[in-house]
């Protein structure tokens, strides 16, 4: 936990954590120490509701490797996806 | 067999401006007199590893206290708690220095103290560790377990770790032991060979000891950079500083 690579986002939504779903308001992003994870460093991601506790979490550690393959399949299906919403909106222009 | 016993239990302390906060303490049954030992953790929080080493400091013959330096984030699981505080940029310098002042305080203030009190700290610890030993002239002497980021960049700066604990280096107030891994990051070796450089333009008491195959938190048994044999030299190097520094 000797690096400063971290990333804070706002991130609007919803999480499962120990005791259940709960809003989320951060997903912060970082690359060190795992606490479970067998590796030196792991990409870790948190989503976090800041005003619950710190309970409200739901973390993931990651090899570097699962972390880039997360990240190209997120920006494919952010792509896909705003691909269906601009097909639905002219939809909706055209009726 | 002598007899063998040893309390250890979580207490209240005052901190930094005096606000209360946690703190876990372990020492021998016994009127004392026992030498102190102050542990400040690491990143990861205030989590099993500080508990079962601050009992393993009862267990040679000291009164070791593990101050909590996350307190203020709330109740929770250590990582749960660590990840809390990691989303908000971390604790700040100024803070730590407080709460630990707090925890040599109440150390201090017990009838079975032989009246020497030593710090030790791993990863952030070990950064706090020095800066404490630089900014306080309360300890008797400082273990700083590769600790990173003693040597920052400009860049590396924020308003709640505002200075380089690097630079504080002349008003360091007792002796030192260093220990680091060459495959660190975090610490790097240039940044220790740094650090010593430093030490020594200054004329400062200190023992750097640095082991090949290993690299950061080489103490730590559950993870994958354990490192045996570096780990068992690791302690004999502590233990034979502090029976050196904080005999009465």
């Amino acid at each position: 936990m000797c690096t400063s690579i971290v990333e804070i986002v706002r991130a609007q939504g919803a999480g499962k954590g120990e005791s259940g779903w709960f809003d989320l308001t951060q997903a912060v992003v970082s690359y060190d120490h795992p606490h479970h994870a067998l590796l030196e460093e792991a990409i870790t991601i948190d989503f976090m509701n800041e005003a619950l506790g710190p309970s409200a979490r739901v973390a993931v550690e990651l090899t570097l490797q699962s972390a880039r393959e997360l990240s190209g399949a997120l920006v494919r299906a952010i792509a896909a996806a705003e691909r269906e919403e601009s097909e639905r909106r002219r939809g909706s222009q055209q009726a | 067999m002598p007899y063998e016993g040893m309390i250890a239990e979580t207490i209240s302390i005052k901190g930094h401006n005096n606000e209360p906060i946690s703190a876990y303490v372990a020492r021998p049954l016994g009127a004392g007199p026992y030498p102190g030992m102050v542990l400040i953790h690491h990143a990861p929080g205030w989590d099993e590893w500080y508990f079962e080493t601050t009992r393993k400091f009862a267990h040679h013959g000291y009164a070791a206290i593990s101050h909590n330096l996350y307190h203020r984030a709330g109740e929770g699981k250590a990582d749960d708690v660590a990840a809390k505080v990691r989303a908000s940029g971390g604790v700040p310098d100024e803070q730590v220095i407080g709460d630990t002042e707090g925890a040599v305080a109440w150390l201090r203030a017990q009838p079975w103290l032989n009246g020497k009190v030593g710090l030790l700290g791993t990863c952030s610890g070990g950064r706090q560790t020095f800066l404490f030993a630089c900014r306080s002239k309360s300890i008797d002497c400082a273990v700083d377990l590769w600790g990173g980021r003693v040597v920052m960049s400009k860049e590396e700066l924020t308003p709640k770790q505002p200075v380089a604990p690097i630079e504080y280096t002349k008003d360091l107030s007792c002796p030192l032991l260093g220990l680091f891994g060459n495959e660190d990051r975090a610490p790097t070796p240039e940044q220790v060979d740094q650090q010593e450089a430093e030490l020594k333009r200054h004329g400062k008491q200190y023992e750097f000891h640095r082991y090949d195959g290993a690299g950061h938190g080489f103490f730590y048994y559950d993870r994958p950079m354990y490192r045996i044999e570096q780990a068992l030299d690791g302690w004999k190097k502590v233990f034979g500083f502090l029976e050196k520094h904080l005999a009465a």
